[in-house]
């Protein structure tokens, strides 16, 4: 979230879409209600289901899964188009203004640079900005230059009519335009609109992009960094923030580093590429500070190990090639090009789209290690449970070792939420049985492995044996003392850069913000985001002082927001470029004559006057947010529609080139496409408010609540199939079928694509062969393994099946 | 509203209650108001009354809507009632959280021959006794809501007791607490029917012209109360009953226990706790409550 | 962390107790209510302020636990849960996952014991922590000696070890996340993953 769970009462409007708060985050959708209630706000709910949240919504919209891009663009020309964008704000704290290369073109679905037998956009050179002599980015500030940002987004976005939105998201005409209508409200400084999405945006070929689309407005709108704006990922797990930002990732390292590749043999190679140089006139690049940090973390990973000589030990850390992203990895499983695999609390047979796919490339591993709370699919995948998962134990030769972990009640240690407050929790009770904490299982691990590589060598011996596990029980390690690790600490002295006669910092002393993390080895710190949630004050995270001095949910004393105990990102942009807030309504900081004054931690140098001209948006080399992303996209520096890879139509707009041009499709799942000949329904996949993912099915009460997997169609739907409520109903797709109990609802009805009724169905995805509920066949049988262009999440949200009416399974024995 | 609430009885069935003693001050009549039009169905409310309660309800099979349990039983003591409502081109989901309103008048009370099997307290609710309970069922036709459920298991009447356990240490009712949109409140009755005054202007705001509070007079206000968007209505609702009020049958039985002296109650008692251990649980058949219906008319006529 | 809430709320219901009692001054229906209005449950439970495992609200919850009186074994187990009323996102509140959260503790399919599943077995057998975790560290240690890419083809030194994957999970503790970081890092894999992905 750019902004925080608290501050959606400071909102005019809530978009939800992209998401369904209500039912996924319901205790956080109570600031929706807080903000319809005292503040007077509106609530829009775009969704190809009439949802949980459309149910208290005042406005809600049908769409065509896969469809955003053409609606968020119809909302982009509608502000365009009508002058309902914040001028000032966009023309000074956006690229708007900027040149763009000549060359640039987008034509027929593909943007300039395009190799057709590479599948990919080879040569990006002109999703660039042109430069003058100085290296820096030209401008025209009277927005006349063709080649300005704002002129090419309006060439870009113009055949996104009202009547092209329609064709393409079903989304009836004049309901698309009492929308724009509505966002367009919050075009003036002191009305804002904040954007809640989650998974419905990110599980697409297109889903980087998708919210891309909801930046781009909301920069349009002036609606970053202000109070009650922004554009809020609710996101998943309980930690899901906090592991990203540790980076159990493949191509990252903590804090949003990143692995040095192949291409960068050398340290000097790693560095040179990352010491980004302004490209306007006085900005501040806050990632020249880069070095800094990748030197602090690679003392806090390998401590003594890690020296100038051995360029802080730079080889210790793998290269990648290639993404091992999740769906990469499945591939070389079903390739047999993987032996082992871990799952610490990750249940891959359902999490996976392809499940004929993951189960195979199971069945080729030599050994598998779970580590959960809870019986798992993946733990038991080479169990038979009849036609839920049809397997001969003999046939299958993976060894597999369960290890029980711990649960939240069982251990202490902090989280960080989706507002980025990191908070701490605290032991209640032991865990059952010989169950162990994660700390202590990866710890075992660790020293088993360290020891065996001490005293018989191996390959490559050293990161390993260097690793610093230096904590007071090694075993066991005090998560408060991780938590510090994690902070940072002064290794030496620190002189005082002004006096190098005074010390700034002591040795041993823990850092209180990541300005002071030097690139010489004198600090260590493992993630540089974190630093100043443990210092020499305590443990911020531990904070519980609920007070909310200003009245705008800031809440400054609970717990600590990364980065430096900011809530509300990019909040310089909440003021004019003279340092006065753009609205009294929405005051959040303003320049006081010294410095930046107000109740949140500023998104920027506390004492840079306003006439210095430095950008707000920091991390980038612009000091600006970009409505062209220059090369940082793989598909495009707009956003563009395309089809889902399960297409249901040729692109209206390109019929040639129909799904995104650079999406990576595997060997193996070239054939693994539906067409609407065979597959004419658009099917969508959804979590419930009764579970969360693959747990609660486990658990007594929600099992209650939701029992049994079901599929929900519309009544046109079901009466032509000859379907009733609670009849049983078979799904199939391209990679395989389910079974399902029919829900037949008002609340899905047929979506009108050019011109044509199309039918939708969806899925909730709970539902697996072990646990309380009754046993099903997991969702993620049907989905298909291909994953969005950007980042490669997979696209769960939009996919072809048939249905048909069918008999019902075999005896639903519950639990294991 | 006081942290501790006097459980002084107001009411308790088949038995008269002794005015509190003099001096002392009146209770605080609670309720709690549930905003329809904050509910988003999640279910925290029966997650919450399962967990506190301790309620084991068997997991069921789904029937193809968002309702499940798909009734109140003896182990589920409030459910989501899911209504897919169309007017026009629109559509409205209307989702109403039922169990016990506690009436001010309640028809079970009323119904009940079993001595202090079921209690109004002061504040206003109503609790059932389940160790004076004979499972006779009578509490059931008593009630104009069709709340409470005879256990299978141990033959005695369960439904929502608001709660009185928490409530009789200044907590909220688990519902209530939980409910993460704050569609359910609980206070005083009077600060609710404020809080609910607030709300209805909101809803008329927003074009819900006939929006206004559910505190039906025919069973006396309740307190439980709704929210609706639609107050013309409540049975859009899931079937909420538009003007509740207690069933003939109740009267009558008020009608015959007038004259009999309080050893003729303890008799009914001993008498039903006899019947009970002869025959097994009791239930009302369509056959009493017609002869019921037809006494009462006669009495009128 | 222990905090006041539970002592008052003993005052509390031991008061109400006495009062009501005493202000009923009359025979059976007295004795009815006693019977009737069951004992607050919290009441010598203790309180921990913790965070609720699911979503990414990451509401404050409240876990009450205490001894069972009956058995042998004076652990405490965890009897209710409910949400942290000073929490400023969830204010008390929880959702129907967070407000049944005392079944996922106490969950039927909690793992109790380390599990060993042979190749070709249709069945897990309980083994030792110490079997299963040498029996890990040495599987690794095969495959990682054997599979080391130390160069790449074009001879740059790359350290990567790609025949071994590890899947994280996003409900780790940060301090569990940094040590599951370090110590899968430190060996060369690059497969590493969370569900942040997916």
């Amino acid at each position: 979230m750019t902004n925080s769970w608290n501050d959606i009462k400071n909102t005019d409007l809530v978009l939800i879409m992209g998401g369904n708060a209500a039912e996924a985050h319901p205790c956080g959708f109570k600031w929706v209600t807080e903000a319809k209630a005292n503040n007077g706000a509106k609530l829009i709910v775009v969704d190809p289901r009439f949802t949980r949240s459309a149910a208290v919504a005042d406005v809600y919209a049908p769409i065509r899964p896969g469809t955003d891009i053409a609606f968020l663009s119809g909302v982009m020309r509608y502000l365009l188009a009508n002058g309902k964008i914040h001028r000032e704000y966009a023309k000074a704290y956006t690229n708007a203004t900027y040149l763009v290369k000549e060359g640039f073109k987008f034509e027929d679905g593909l943007f300039a640079g395009y190799d057709e037998a590479r599948k990919n956009y080879v040569d990006r050179s002109t999703w660039e900005y042109q430069f003058d002599d100085q290296g820096m980015v030209k401008v025209d500030d009277t927005l006349q230059d063709r080649n300005c940002v704002l002129n090419l987004l309006k060439v870009h976005v113009e055949r996104y009519t009202p009547e092209m939105v329609e064709r393409i998201a079903g989304t009836p005409k004049a309901k698309f335009l009492q929308i724009c209508e509505m966002i367009a409200s919050t075009s003036t400084p002191d009305r804002t609109m904040t954007s809640m999405y989650a998974l419905g945006w990110t599980q697409h070929t297109t889903g980087a992009q998708n919210i891309r689309s909801m930046a781009m407005i909301q920069l349009l709108l002036g609606n970053m960094g202000m109070p009650g704006g922004g554009v809020n990922a609710l996101r998943g797990h309980s930690n899901v923030q906090g592991i990203t930002d540790l980076a159990l990732l493949s191509t990252s390292t903590p804090g949003y580093l990143v692995l040095p590749t192949d291409r960068e043999a050398t340290y000097d190679d790693y560095m040179k590429s990352r010491r980004f140089k302004p490209l306007r006139p006085g900005q501040t690049s806050f990632w020249q500070n880069y070095e800094k940090f990748f030197v602090s973390q690679q003392k806090s990973l390998f401590g003594k190990a890690a020296t100038k000589d051995n360029n802080w030990a730079y080889d210790y850390l793998p290269k990648f090639d290639v993404s091992y992203d999740v769906l990469k990895m499945v591939d070389m499983m079903a390739a047999g090009q993987m032996n082992g695999l871990f799952c610490q609390g990750l249940n891959i047979l359902m999490a996976s789209p392809n499940k004929a796919k993951v189960a195979t490339g199971l069945a080729k591993l030599k050994w598998m290690v779970v580590i959960d709370p809870l019986e798992t699919e993946t733990a038991r995948f080479w169990e038979n449970h009849g036609e839920y998962n049809n397997v001969d134990p003999k046939a299958i030769q993976t060894e597999v070792i369960q290890l029980p972990a711990s649960t939240y009640a069982e251990e202490e240690g902090s989280a960080t939420n989706s507002s980025r407050v990191i908070m701490w929790h605290w032991k209640a009770v032991d865990g059952p049985g010989e169950s162990k904490s994660d700390m202590e299982i990866m710890s075992a691990l660790h020293l088993r492995l360290k020891a065996l590589y001490a005293k018989d060598g191996g390959a490559f011996p050293e990161p390993i044996v260097d690793t610093a596990w230096d904590y007071k029980k090694p075993e066991n390690p005090d998560p408060a003392e991780v938590l510090k690790d994690i902070n940072g600490y002064a290794l030496e002295d620190i002189p005082d850069p002004a006096d190098p006669s005074k010390v700034l910092l002591a040795a041993g002393k823990l850092l209180p913000t990541f300005a002071m993390m030097r690139d010489d080895g004198k600090t260590s710190g493992g993630m540089w985001i974190y630093t100043g949630v443990y210092t020499e004050a305590g443990n911020m995270s531990m904070r519980r002082d609920a007070s909310d001095p200003t009245g705008l949910g800031i809440h400054p004393n609970w717990g600590f927001s990364w980065p430096a105990n900011r809530r509300v990102l990019y909040n310089r942009a909440s003021a004019d470029p003279d340092g006065k807030p753009w609205s009294q309504r929405k005051k959040y900081l303003e320049w006081n004559g010294q410095r930046w004054a107000g109740g949140d931690v500023p998104d920027y140098g506390p004492t840079i006057a306003p006439d210095k001209n430095v950008g707000p948006f920091i991390m980038n080399q612009e000091g600006t947010a970009r409505l062209f992303a220059r090369a940082a996209m793989p598909d495009g520096p707009f956003p563009e529609h395309y089809e889902p890879m399960d297409a249901y139509i040729a692109n209206p707009l390109h019929p040639k080139v129909t799904v995104n041009p650079v999406v990576r499709v595997f060997a193996a799942d070239a054939k693994s496409f539906g067409t609407p000949d065979k597959f004419p329904i658009v099917a969508t996949s959804y979590r419930l408010a009764e579970h969360f993912h693959y747990w609660t099915k486990n658990v007594h009460d929600n099992a209650v609540l939701q029992p049994e997997m079901f599929v929900e169609m519309g009544e046109r739907l079901a009466r032509a199939k000859g379907i009733k409520d609670g009849d049983w109903v078979e799904i199939s797709s391209q990679r395989g079928a389910i079974k399902a109990k029919a829900c037949v609802t008002k609340r899905i009805r047929p979506i009108m694509v050019d011109g044509s009724p199309c039918d939708v169905v969806g899925l909730p995805i709970h539902f697996g062969f072990i646990g309380l509920t009754r046993k099903s066949q997991p969702v993620n049988t049907l989905t298909p393994s291909v994953g969005d262009a950007s980042v490669n999440t997979p696209e769960y949200k939009a996919f072809l099946v048939d249905v048909k009416k069918t008999t019902p399974p075999a005896a639903q024995p519950a639990t294991v | 509203m006081s942290v501790l609430q006097a459980l002084d009885l107001r009411r308790r069935s088949a038995s008269t209650v002794p005015p509190p003693p003099a001096g002392k001050a009146a209770a605080v009549e609670v309720a709690k108001l549930i905003d329809v039009s904050k509910c988003i169905g999640c279910k925290a409310c029966q997650a919450a009354c399962l967990e506190w309660n301790d309620l084991q309800q068997p997991i069921g099979v789904t029937d193809g809507t968002y309702n499940n349990p798909t009734d109140l039983t003896p182990t589920s003591f409030t459910v989501m009632r899911f209504a897919e409502h169309e007017h026009g081109d629109e559509l409205e989901w209307l989702i109403r959280k039922d169990g016990c309103m506690h009436c001010d008048d309640p028809g079970c009370l009323k119904a009940c021959p079993a001595p202090g099997a079921i209690v109004q307290y002061t504040n206003g609710i109503v609790d059932f006794i389940s160790e004076n309970c004979i499972g006779c069922a009578y509490c059931v036709k008593g009630c104009p809501f069709n709340i409470p459920r005879i256990s299978k298991v141990d033959h005695k009447a369960y439904k929502c007791t608001l709660c009185s356990d928490r409530v009789v240490v200044g907590q909220a009712p688990a519902c209530a607490k939980a409910c993460p949109t704050q569609a359910i409140y609980f206070g005083t009755k009077a600060d609710m029917t404020a809080h609910a005054a607030k709300r209805i202007i909101d809803l008329k705001s927003r074009g819900y012209g006939n929006a206004g509070l559910y505190d039906p007079p025919g069973v006396g206000g309740t307190h439980v109360m709704y929210v609706l968007h639609h107050a013309d209505k409540p049975s859009l609702y899931s079937g909420l009953p538009d003007n509740p009020r207690i069933s003939p049958m109740v009267g009558l039985w008020k009608g015959m226990l007038k004259p009999i002296s309080l050893a003729a109650i303890a008799f009914a008692g001993v008498f039903g706790l006899l019947h009970y251990v002869a025959k097994g649980p009791n239930r009302v058949t369509e056959h009493d409550e017609e002869q019921a219906a037809e006494l009462e008319e006669r009495k009128g006529a | 962390m222990a905090v006041t809430r539970r002592q008052f709320m003993r005052v509390s219901a031991a008061g109400i107790a006495a009062s009501t009692v005493g202000a009923l001054g009359f025979g059976d229906a007295g004795e009815a209510l006693a019977a009737g209005v069951r004992p607050f449950k919290l009441e010598r439970a203790t309180e921990t302020r913790n965070a609720c495992p699911y979503c990414a609200v990451a509401c404050g919850v409240l876990i009450y636990s205490m001894a069972d009186g009956t058995a042998k074994d004076a652990k405490p187990k965890v009897v209710h849960i409910e949400g942290d009323p000073d929490h400023p996102v969830n204010r008390g509140t929880l959702c129907s996952r967070g407000a049944a959260s005392l079944g996922y503790v106490h969950s039927a399919n909690r793992l109790k014991y380390p599990m060993h599943r042979k190749p070709g077995s249709d069945k897990f057998e309980r083994v030792t922590w110490d079997f299963a975790l040498d029996r890990i560290a040495r599987l690794m240690k095969e495959d990682r000696d054997k599979n080391f890419v130390a160069r790449n083809r074009d001879g740059v030194t790359v350290n990567r070890w790609l025949s071994t994957g590890f899947f994280g999970g996003s409900s780790l503790s940060n301090e569990a996340g940094y040590l599951t970081y370090k110590f899968v890092r430190s060996t060369g894999i690059l497969a590493f993953e969370d569900q942040a992905r997916i």
